[in-house]
């Protein structure tokens, strides 16, 4: 089975939890600059536990549906569980394998979202 | 066709499909000839240029010297010292860049580019800017993706202009530019011209003397030759001008620990072992191409370039990113498919054997003007064919509607 399955190319077309939300207390976004892949993402946290995320992006089918992807998985977890997660996690939930050349895509959402966790400042809710 | 038996990697296959070149503009594939004089020169006369005396080391020298009076040849250069074995284009860019920055430019003095220049053509002068406050100037593109001539004509009258450096082709594009004409303004207020011949030196005949260009640069692996060589040509009054860049083995006449005197052309320029069996090899592919000649190689593109255009006009989800119009155009076509990102395109073209490159193509800035991201470029050489474009196009489709 190759990287464009079903599972993917539906994620591309219809993602899920796509959107903003506002008052979110925690916005972030990140690029691949050479390939103009991007993703931002709001999170709602209550009690370190994801309550909402919405994301916004474009770029590759990868990119995109991976974002789409995670952002089911994590929500209802635990800040500090979404900060444990790896690249195999993710390999997992995608359910096809990712090539090294399309590793970078594939990883930008779980970055974002990581990143976005582990910015200063939403300690609080 | 026969000419295409000459390349063996054209013969393999991925994932057993034939494979489909379409990224000559990234690097040409490799003919036979050019492979046996890399493995020969390994094999049979391995040894250093220039320095030993011995019977290897003559051969060697022989082969090396023979290759760059090729070169002299194909570029039609008036004298062999005007050709520096550099270790490609961008090296070649940077070399002149540097020589130019320590010999004659002075703060403030205006260096020329095209909007299209590759990173190779404009990070150089980005470093200069830094260094020594230079300052650059862009020729804009127009909306049918040629250059502004009225503008150029504008620029170019500024006194403070001191150096025109502009690609002859576009390796997104594809377009050629009239560097004919540029050079003709050039001479008239004593600006000197730099061409990055890179994307061009496979498709069109180059002559130097005719161009009447100061300088001029390419890598010999987008002409069918090894990676890691390259050339720069230069007028011989110029080069023996300007100061020695790199310093070391080779490019000197005497060192002592206080001080030294450089070399005479084209070794003032060659510091440092330099990469002989891809200086041999670049030589063999030269002499390969001149018995071919350019006549065919343009007949051949045309086909190619009439032919793919008309097959992507019909398909009204793609954008090319590039003139229509066969004029002045190589066979190189960079484009975007409504609805899928290139980096999805160029994945699944190549699990069909598809060879494509998905990106910015080393030239981000143009690509930011364009306001795209990325492209997905299809750039062809003489040794396709009309029936790999009708497979590639196939696929476009296919690719096209699954994600739709
Ligand atoms: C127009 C142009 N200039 C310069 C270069 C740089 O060539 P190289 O990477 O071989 O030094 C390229 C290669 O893509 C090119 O297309």
């Amino acid at each position: 089975m190759n990287i464009y399955a079903q599972n993917i190319l539906d994620h591309y077309k219809t993602p899920r939890n796509f959107g903003s939300i506002s008052g979110a207390q925690i916005k972030h976004s990140e690029a691949n600059y050479s390939c103009g892949d991007k993703l931002s993402v709001d999170i709602k946290l209550e009690a370190d536990v994801v309550s909402d995320i919405k994301f916004k992006g474009t770029g590759c089918a990868i990119s995109q549906a991976a974002m789409s992807i995670l952002t089911e998985d994590v929500m209802g977890k635990t800040k500090k569980y979404i900060l444990n997660l790896k690249f195999d996690y993710l390999q997992k939930l995608l359910g096809v394998p990712v090539s090294e050349s399309r590793y970078k895509c594939a990883v930008l959402g779980l970055m974002t979202i990581q990143n976005a966790l582990k910015m200063k400042g939403n300690k609080k809710n | 066709m026969q000419i295409r038996k000459n390349f063996p990697l054209l013969k393999n296959k991925i994932s057993n499909k034939q494979i489909i070149y379409f990224d000559n503009s990234a690097t040409t594939q490799k003919p036979q000839i050019v492979i046996d004089a890399v493995t020969d020169f390994y094999e049979n006369k391995n040894s250093n240029v220039h320095r030993s005396i011995n019977p290897l080391a003559e051969i060697a020298t022989r082969e090396y010297e023979a290759a760059r009076i090729a070169v002299r040849k194909f570029i039609n250069a008036k004298k062999n010292n005007e050709i520096i074995f550099t270790s490609g284009a961008t090296d070649g860019l940077n070399l002149v860049a540097n020589i130019l920055g320590k010999g004659v430019l002075k703060k403030d003095d205006v260096i020329v580019l095209s909007m299209a220049e590759h990173h190779a053509n404009i990070i150089p002068w980005l470093m200069l800017k830094e260094a020594i406050g230079i300052k650059l100037e862009y020729i804009q593109i127009q909306k049918n993706y040629r250059l502004d001539i009225g503008q150029v004509k504008r620029i170019l009258n500024n006194k403070k202009v001191r150096v025109l450096s502009i690609q002859h082709a576009s390796n997104v594009l594809g377009i050629i530019n009239p560097i004919k004409d540029l050079i003709n303004i050039c001479k008239k207020n004593n600006i000197i011209s730099i061409i990055d011949a890179a994307a061009s030196i496979a498709h069109t005949k180059i002559n130097v003397q005719s161009l009447d260009c100061d300088f001029l640069v390419f890598s010999g692996h987008k002409i069918f030759a090894p990676t890691g060589v390259g050339v720069l040509y230069g007028k011989e009054d110029l080069l023996n001008r300007l100061p020695a860049w790199k310093g070391g083995g080779d490019m000197i006449r005497e060192v002592s620990f206080e001080g030294f005197s450089v070399a005479e052309l084209p070794y003032k320029f060659e510091a440092g072992t330099p990469h002989i069996a891809g200086v041999i090899g670049l030589g063999r592919a030269l002499e390969f191409l001149e018995s071919m000649g350019f006549k065919y190689i343009k007949q051949q593109e045309l086909i190619l370039t009439r032919y793919f255009l008309k097959a992507i006009s019909k398909l009204n989800f793609i954008d090319l990113v590039g003139p229509f119009n066969i004029q002045d155009r190589l066979p190189i076509f960079s484009f975007s498919v409504q609805g899928v990102h290139p980096h999805d395109i160029a994945d699944l073209l190549g699990e069909r054997g598809i060879i494509t490159r998905a990106g910015h193509h080393c030239v981000q800035p143009l690509h930011d003007k364009l306001s795209l991201p990325a492209t997905l470029r299809a750039s062809l050489s003489f040794y396709n064919t009309t029936e790999e474009i009708d497979i590639f196009v196939k696929e476009i489709i296919k690719i096209h509607k699954m994600f739709i």
